[in-house]
């Protein structure tokens, strides 16, 4: 009938108060007392306090900026400051360290504790081999943030690509027929140089190019024969049929901004050659194919099944205008102008040879996304088909193509589908998975030390 | 007799659960053999009962319905069945449920009245399909829904969402309505066989009508059965086959493959019968179930039941036994009975600490073991079910957080027998579970999984290790609260409980990091190999890297020495907010590839949770002389190492 609460009528010594005494500063290296205010735990808890702020702060943000701008601002960044959405909080204006800063201070911090303090015992070994961890995903999340690249492959059945697409990033390309058999010469300006007002003048180029002016982000409108619309936007190719108009930068995840550019060319001797409308909407053919489509989908809208046709007809005719080539001819030799997404060129080609996509019975709810892809690797003297399905990506000559997206081209009575598979290009891409098993491992060593101990002290007492 | 409370508590509750295995009998209609059709629904093969009871959920908030005007209970199959075969009936059936009152005045429902006749009896938050759709308010929802679904789902208040609720759960009754027979069939049997007769040989509904009508005028009276019915059948057909925005996903498909390739909807199959074809054998049944339903002829409907049952046990024995297993899991309904024993679990072990009798705690122990025991066997028997590790969308993962945290609880009661690892156990055991209840009222907790998902192994690890992670972090946020109460306003914290707990709380967050770590770095493999990154900064990726700061940073500032046993207490406390931010706060941000699904309504749940932490965290901040464990000592007391001989539980009795 007694109640029984254990106690141990022992003086315990209190956890929590157990520093490492150090040395008397004095008897110290120079280089330790130097390094000892780097090395001090108040500074690691200060770091992942901040941390944790930084990471919910970047979080929140997301939901404004979308993923992409919010983590340049907050976690590729040294520092960031935050501030509320509603508007009338817009005054409020946080401070917080970047991403990179902790990430820096916290390895400095973690190098410089074990450099000062840190003596190697078998009880510690577990804190040793976890800490070890911690510095090589750091490093590795640094290293992934400046070597890695993300790109897109795009294609229908049958297509074969030896190239991938960047995402956002565009390229002004002037494409020349070159000597040799089915050779093409391109000279493509990245976009980091097409800004309103700048000129670029190129060595390989018998013309020099002024934007007159660039749209980060564009629409298409079909310039309605004999409306009063005001002058076209340049005087030749595309910009006959259509005006593209600015429309404002997108962030979110599922959108993307479609460059537009007006360009003037100059010859060599100073005359103008003209000048064009380049956009994306053209160059890229998925964006020209999702501007068929949209356009069918306003023709055919609200009218009965009988005049598909008609609106299929009308928004083809409107797709070729929009992908009709634009050439200028100097000295006799015609040159292709295009604005398109950035290219990265691989030494081998992938060809899509069929595309599945699986949902559940009677649902929309995606089963499975499956590519079967034939890789044709010639220096390698490879020729074999692969299945590229999700969570089962091709890793393939340092590049990793993941199965991203699948989508149909609804304008066709029989709809083509297309693969879109992401392609990375990671060189550290290994470091996690080492950094976590030792993390892992050393935190399981560690605990299990401290646990057997207690079990022991328990069941001795 | 006390030395045997504890084993008579256990062994009655036991009982209770059991005895709720064993299924009604049917008198009149035999519901019990319908509840075992098998059906499929949203991609998932499963009994005619959880299609009843998971469309019922979602419109009524309740797995049944009481019904007013009649005075009893109808059963989710039972009501389904109403609204397959008898429209009429259901129409006026009160399962809309209405909440906001500024919907109610929209649509001009009767408010809550206390009438002595039964039948005009109104209880101002349910409602029929009948009162709801008159053109006027069709037109109106119409209006609001357009609305609503043009703002962002952040953006939207309790009206709007009000509205969104009432349109989809119209939208679902209207699917289900017309799924087992086209509409405007008044006699299902003879419809069959004129519509089998009327077919030009070897051609379908489509072709014959074709055929009939090519180059003539379409009769505007609409004599012609054929045409009338076979019209709706076609258009119904071609709505199923759509996919996109109008997904036909809510209608089920009752109709086994039987010269198909798969399993159908009934309009879609009518669309492609063939003139002179046999009707296939499911499809006759049905209609026969109908008739017999409509007409309430218990005995033609219980034989064409029974016929049916036996025909699909011996052709589709899967999917017969799996339908079967599933109606004896919603019987069980085994988080329920956990739920229930954790209640009395907790009061009983609370009670120890105003009166330390060890059969109480006992007790208490051999209770949580039970449900524990209830709650593993729910879990086994659901992950049985959908051939997938336990977690695999919000609900499960309340529930194997619940699961976890109850683990933990009884390994620490088997070392420090303080009753405490039982509070806090049973605690969160039926906190979890009512959140999982909650969370169920969404519609199939069984969901088939995404593509991106459909992968046992990450399932597996990933996502079971950072539920445990969250799991552990909330044990020792919620001992750390235990410690604080206890400390303030009680004298029961005394040396050794406070040096008990203090190892607890420290020996869980441990635990804790361990798990949350390595789930989290397994969560980033996962991405890596799905989509190329290891880590992108996904709020749900975000959220559980907080936890694993949030519990390195304990670790250090306790190593350090920056804080001592209060202060851990206090970081532990904060963990839950951490930790709750992480399993739905993110989810609510509506950004990221985990934001799988909007929490309507739980967002002040959510804040409520977090000031309450907040006030709890404020508690423990208070100077020591305001916690009655400790007035009357020196402030110092907290933190020295008083011997303490006494038993100090008495003491607390004595005072309390």
């Amino acid at each position: 009938m007694s109640a029984k609460v254990r106690s141990a009528p022992t003086v315990v010594k209190e956890p929590g108060v157990k520093t490492s005494a150090p040395e008397s500063p004095s008897t110290l290296p120079i280089w330790k007392r130097l390094l000892s205010p780097l090395s001090s735990l108040r500074l690691t808890v200060l770091l992942l306090a901040f941390g944790v702020l930084v990471v919910f702060f970047g979080t929140l943000a997301q939901t404004d900026d979308g993923l992409y701008l919010a983590q340049n601002r907050y976690f590729r960044s040294w520092f960031s400051t935050w501030s509320p959405l509603s508007e009338g909080w817009r005054w409020i204006v946080l401070p917080l360290p970047g991403g990179y800063l902790l990430g820096v201070l916290l390895l400095a911090n973690l190098v410089a504790a074990h450099a000062v303090r840190f003596k190697f015992t078998w009880k510690k070994s577990g804190i040793l081999l976890s800490h070890l961890g911690v510095v090589l995903l750091l490093v590795g999340q640094l290293a992934t943030d400046m070597l890695a690249r993300e790109s897109r492959m795009t294609f229908t059945e049958g297509e074969w690509r030896n190239y991938s697409e960047d995402f956002s990033a565009c390229e002004l390309a002037v494409i020349s027929d070159a000597p040799g058999d089915n050779m093409a010469e391109v000279v493509a300006i990245p976009d980091r140089f097409l800004r309103t007002g700048e000129t670029i003048r190129e060595d390989r180029l018998p013309f020099s190019v002024r934007i007159s002016q660039w749209l980060p982000n564009s629409e298409p409108i079909f310039r309605a024969p004999r409306a009063t619309n005001g002058p076209p936007q340049a005087t030749q190719g595309i910009s006959q049929r259509f005006d593209f108009i600015s429309v404002p930068e997108t962030h979110k995840m599922d959108e993307k901004n479609v460059q537009t550019a007006i360009v003037e060319l100059t010859d060599a001797g100073g005359k103008s050659l003209g000048s064009w409308a380049l956009s994306v909407w053209a160059g890229e053919p998925a964006m020209a194919k999702s501007a068929r489509t949209s356009w069918f989908r306003r023709f055919s809208r609200g009218d009965a099944g009988g005049e598909d046709s008609q609106a299929r007809s009308l928004a083809g005719q409107l797709y070729t205008f929009l992908t009709a080539p634009q050439t200028v001819t100097v000295g006799g030799k015609p040159y292709t102008l295009t604005l398109r997404p950035k290219r990265y060129y691989q030494p081998f080609t992938l060809q899509l040879i069929k595309s599945t996509h699986e949902v559940y019975r009677g649902t929309d709810i995606p089963k499975n996304f499956q590519s079967r892809v034939l890789i044709d690797n010639p220096s390698r003297h490879e020729r074999r088909e692969v299945n590229i399905y999700m969570n089962n990506p091709l890793r393939y000559a340092g590049l990793t193509y993941f199965q991203y997206q699948m989508g149909r081209d609804e304008f066709f009575s029989s709809p083509v589908a297309h693969s879109v598979l992401q392609v990375v290009k990671n060189p550290s891409w290994l470091t996690p998975y080492v950094g976590c098993a030792l993390v892992a491992g050393g935190l399981l060593v560690q605990f299990s030390i401290h646990l057997t101990l207690f079990v022991r002290r328990r069941v001795a007492a | 007799m006390k030395k045997h409370l504890p084993w008579i508590l256990c062994a009655g509750f036991a009982v209770w659960f059991l005895s709720t295995l064993v299924g009604p009998t049917d008198k009149g209609l035999a519901w019990e053999q319908l509840a075992r059709i098998p059906v499929v629904n949203g991609g998932r093969h499963q009994p005619f009962e959880s299609l009843a009871r998971n469309a019922l959920v979602q419109i009524r908030d309740r797995y049944s319905h009481y019904d007013l005007a009649e005075e009893r209970t109808v059963t989710a199959v039972e009501w389904l069945a109403e609204v397959l075969f008898d429209n009429e009936r259901a129409s006026h059936r009160k399962v809309f449920r209405v909440d906001h009152p500024e919907l109610v005045s929209l649509l001009k429902l009767p408010l809550k009245n206390d009438e002595k006749d039964p039948a005009k009896r109104e209880d101002g938050k349910h409602y029929s399909w009948a009162q709801i759709i008159s053109e006027e308010n069709v037109a109106a929802l119409q209006r609001e829904s357009e609305r609503v679904s043009a703002k962002e789902s952040s953006q939207q208040n309790a009206f709007d969402q009000a509205v969104r609720k009432l349109s989809s759960a119209l939208s679902l009754y209207n699917g289900l309505q017309s799924s087992a027979r086209p509409r405007d069939v008044q006699n299902y049997g003879q419809f069959l066989s004129q519509f089998a007769r009327s077919l030009d040989s070897g051609a379908t509904l489509r072709e014959t009508l074709r055929a009939k009508y090519a180059g003539k005028e379409i009769p505007k009276d609409n004599n012609d059965p054929l045409l009338r019915i076979g019209g709706q059948v076609l258009v119904a057909a071609d709505r199923e086959s759509e996919s996109g925005e109008r997904t036909p996903s809510k209608i089920p498909l009752l109709l086994p493959p039987d010269g198909t390739e798969d399993w159908s909807r009934v309009n879609s199959r009518l669309a492609a019968i063939r003139g002179g074809e046999l009707l296939p054998r499911a499809l006759l049944a049905w209609a026969n179930l109908g008739d017999s339903f409509a007409a309430r002829d218990t005995n033609r409907f219980n034989a064409e039941l029974r016929d049916y049952g036996d025909w699909v046990r011996t052709t589709f024995p899967a999917d017969a036994d799996h339908a079967a297993n599933e109606v004896f899991f919603n019987r069980m309904a085994p988080f329920y009975a956990a739920m229930t024993i954790y209640v009395v679990a907790l009061l009983l072990a609370l009670a120890y600490w105003f009166n330390f009798e060890g059969w109480i705690r006992e007790a208490s122990f051999s209770l949580v073991g039970l449900a524990f025991t209830i709650h593993t066997v729910g879990l086994i028997y659901r992950m049985v079910l959908q051939g997938r590790p336990p977690v695999t969308n919000l609900y499960s993962s309340a529930i194997f957080i619940g699961w976890g945290a109850i683990g933990l609880g009884m390994v620490l009661e088997r070392f420090w027998k303080n009753a405490i690892g039982l509070v806090v156990g049973s605690f969160l055991g039926f906190v979890t579970l009512v959140i999982a209840h909650n969370l169920a009222l969404d519609g199939d907790t069984m969901e088939m999984m995404r593509a991106v998902l459909d992968t046992n192994f990450w399932l597996a690890t990933h996502v079971v290790i950072v539920t445990l992670g969250y799991a552990s972090t909330f044990v020792a946020g919620f001992l750390a609260i235990v410690y604080v109460l206890r400390g303030v306003f009680s004298r029961g914290l005394d040396a050794a409980t406070q040096r008990a707990m203090a190892r607890m709380v420290y020996g869980i967050i441990c635990f804790a990091t361990l798990f949350s770590f390595t789930g989290t770095v397994l969560g980033g493999i996962w991405a890596d190999q799905s989509w190329g990154r290891f880590w992108g900064w996904d709020a749900k990726e975000n959220g559980a890297l907080i936890i694993v700061l949030w519990n390195a940073l304990i670790l250090h500032a306790r190593w350090g020495g920056i804080v001592r046993e209060r202060g851990i207490m206090n970081l532990a406390i904060a963990g839950n907010i951490v930790t709750s931010w992480s399993w739905f706060g993110v989810n609510m941000l509506g950004v990221g590839l985990h934001s799988y699904g909007f929490l309507n309504g739980a967002f002040q749940t959510l804040a409520a949770f977090v000031i309450s932490q907040l006030v709890l965290i404020g508690l423990g901040c208070l100077p020591l002389r305001y916690w009655r464990s400790f007035a009357g000592n020196s402030s110092a007391s907290a933190t020295s190492n008083r011997p303490t001989g006494v038993k100090p539980g008495r003491t607390t009795t004595a005072t309390a």
